[in-house]
């Protein structure tokens, strides 16, 4: 534990710098140093993105299936369904985003107050 | 601005701001919306919340570490919670180093420029860059980043407090925006056809890594499901040449 005085207002801001900040910019300082080994057209580049795509593919389904606030009192199977039917609505409209994107909130929104 | 090639690139930077009107930051402005009301219900004070988001600036980060804060947990523990969490920036900002550095590009501006990686500002990038010269292509980076940081800080110092009476349906929509549309952004901006096996496998394989290890499940999805894609990439690109050469 910290001291008090100047330090105790000044913890709070410190705890942030070193948890928040040197935990998350250590890995961005790491990746600049590893992709400027990398060159643009090389084999390896291929698996660096692959494994950055299915990272954040990843991140995207815990958001889907275990969202923080509001929507974790909706059920996970309307969740599911509504980006499904989004993607498909994305593919359908070739490729558009905004299609995609209308598709998911109108279900997801439509099975809240259905589901009310 | 005081030499004549920083000068040129100028108009780049400001191409990368008005970024700040597409569809990704768009879409992350309204997840710092609920951003706002989340840390604001943890009781989380005002500055602090501001100070994370310009220092941490990857949202899943600042979830952890405001879990960790109202958890009490001590500063190693709180460091590695957030580290776990903020590891998957590694290969987005390796993957991102190549498509914008130019031969000249100095590594410490690479270092300053990468606290901006995301993954809203790796989704616009990855999907634009090919539009901007090579030479424009780390001032057009650094604008967007700029620009998008400043925004959301705006953000959470306007509506930090204010947002917390928004109803229920409506943080819920507002949350549901991030998950549809990186899916659909990052497919329809794929650069290759690993781009969309690795999105499958990424989406398969996290929920089930989660099952088996809440915090380490998102790394390992992405390692296996990324080398799976990769793998299946080669092969498809091998069966492709002997086609070409036959």
């Amino acid at each position: 534990m910290p001291p008090d005085g100047t330090l105790d207002l000044l913890w709070p801001y410190i705890y942030i710098a070193i948890a928040g900040w040197l935990a998350t910019d250590m890995w961005r300082w790491l990746g600049v140093l590893l992709g400027s080994r990398i060159s643009e057209d090389s084999v390896a580049l291929i698996w660096v993105r692959s494994v950055a795509t299915a990272l954040v593919a990843a991140v995207v389904a815990r958001l889907i299936l275990y969202p923080a606030g509001s929507l974790e009192a909706t059920p996970v199977m309307l969740r599911v369904v509504a980006v499904i039917v989004g993607f498909l609505a994305f593919l359908g409209a070739r490729k558009n985003i905004f299609a995609g994107i209308v598709s998911a909130e109108v279900i997801l929104v439509a099975g809240i107050i259905y589901l009310q | 601005m005081s030499t004549p090639s920083e000068i040129k690139k100028m108009p780049w930077f400001l191409m990368g701001m008005r970024g700040i009107w597409s569809g990704p930051a768009l879409v992350l402005m309204s997840a710092f919306v609920g951003f706002c009301g989340f840390a604001y219900e943890a009781g989380i004070p005002f500055g602090e919340a501001l100070f994370m988001t310009g220092m941490v600036w990857a949202l899943p980060g600042q979830f952890v570490l405001i879990g960790a804060i109202v958890a009490g947990a001590s500063l190693p523990a709180a460091a590695l919670a957030v580290a776990l969490s903020s590891m998957r920036l590694m290969p987005m900002v390796a993957s991102l180093v190549p498509e914008i550095r130019s031969k000249d590009t100095p590594t410490w501006v690479l270092l300053v420029v990468s606290h901006f990686v995301a993954v809203t500002a790796w989704v616009f990038t990855m999907e634009r860059v090919h539009l901007v010269p090579r030479e424009g292509r780390v001032a057009f980076f650094a604008g967007f980043g700029c620009a998008i940081t400043s925004a959301n800080l705006m953000i959470v110092a306007v509506l930090y407090g204010v947002i917390s009476q928004l109803p229920a349906m409506i943080g819920g929509a507002l949350f549901f925006l991030t998950p549809i549309y990186f899916i659909t952004s990052i497919w329809a901006s794929a650069r290759g056809i690993e781009v969309y096996f690795a999105m499958i496998a990424g989406l398969l394989l996290g929920p089930l890594f989660h099952t088996a290890d809440a915090e380490l499940g998102i790394l390992y999805a992405g390692v296996v499901g990324g080398t799976l894609a990769f793998l299946l990439e080669r092969i498809v690109a091998a069966r492709g040449k002997r086609k070409n050469a036959s």
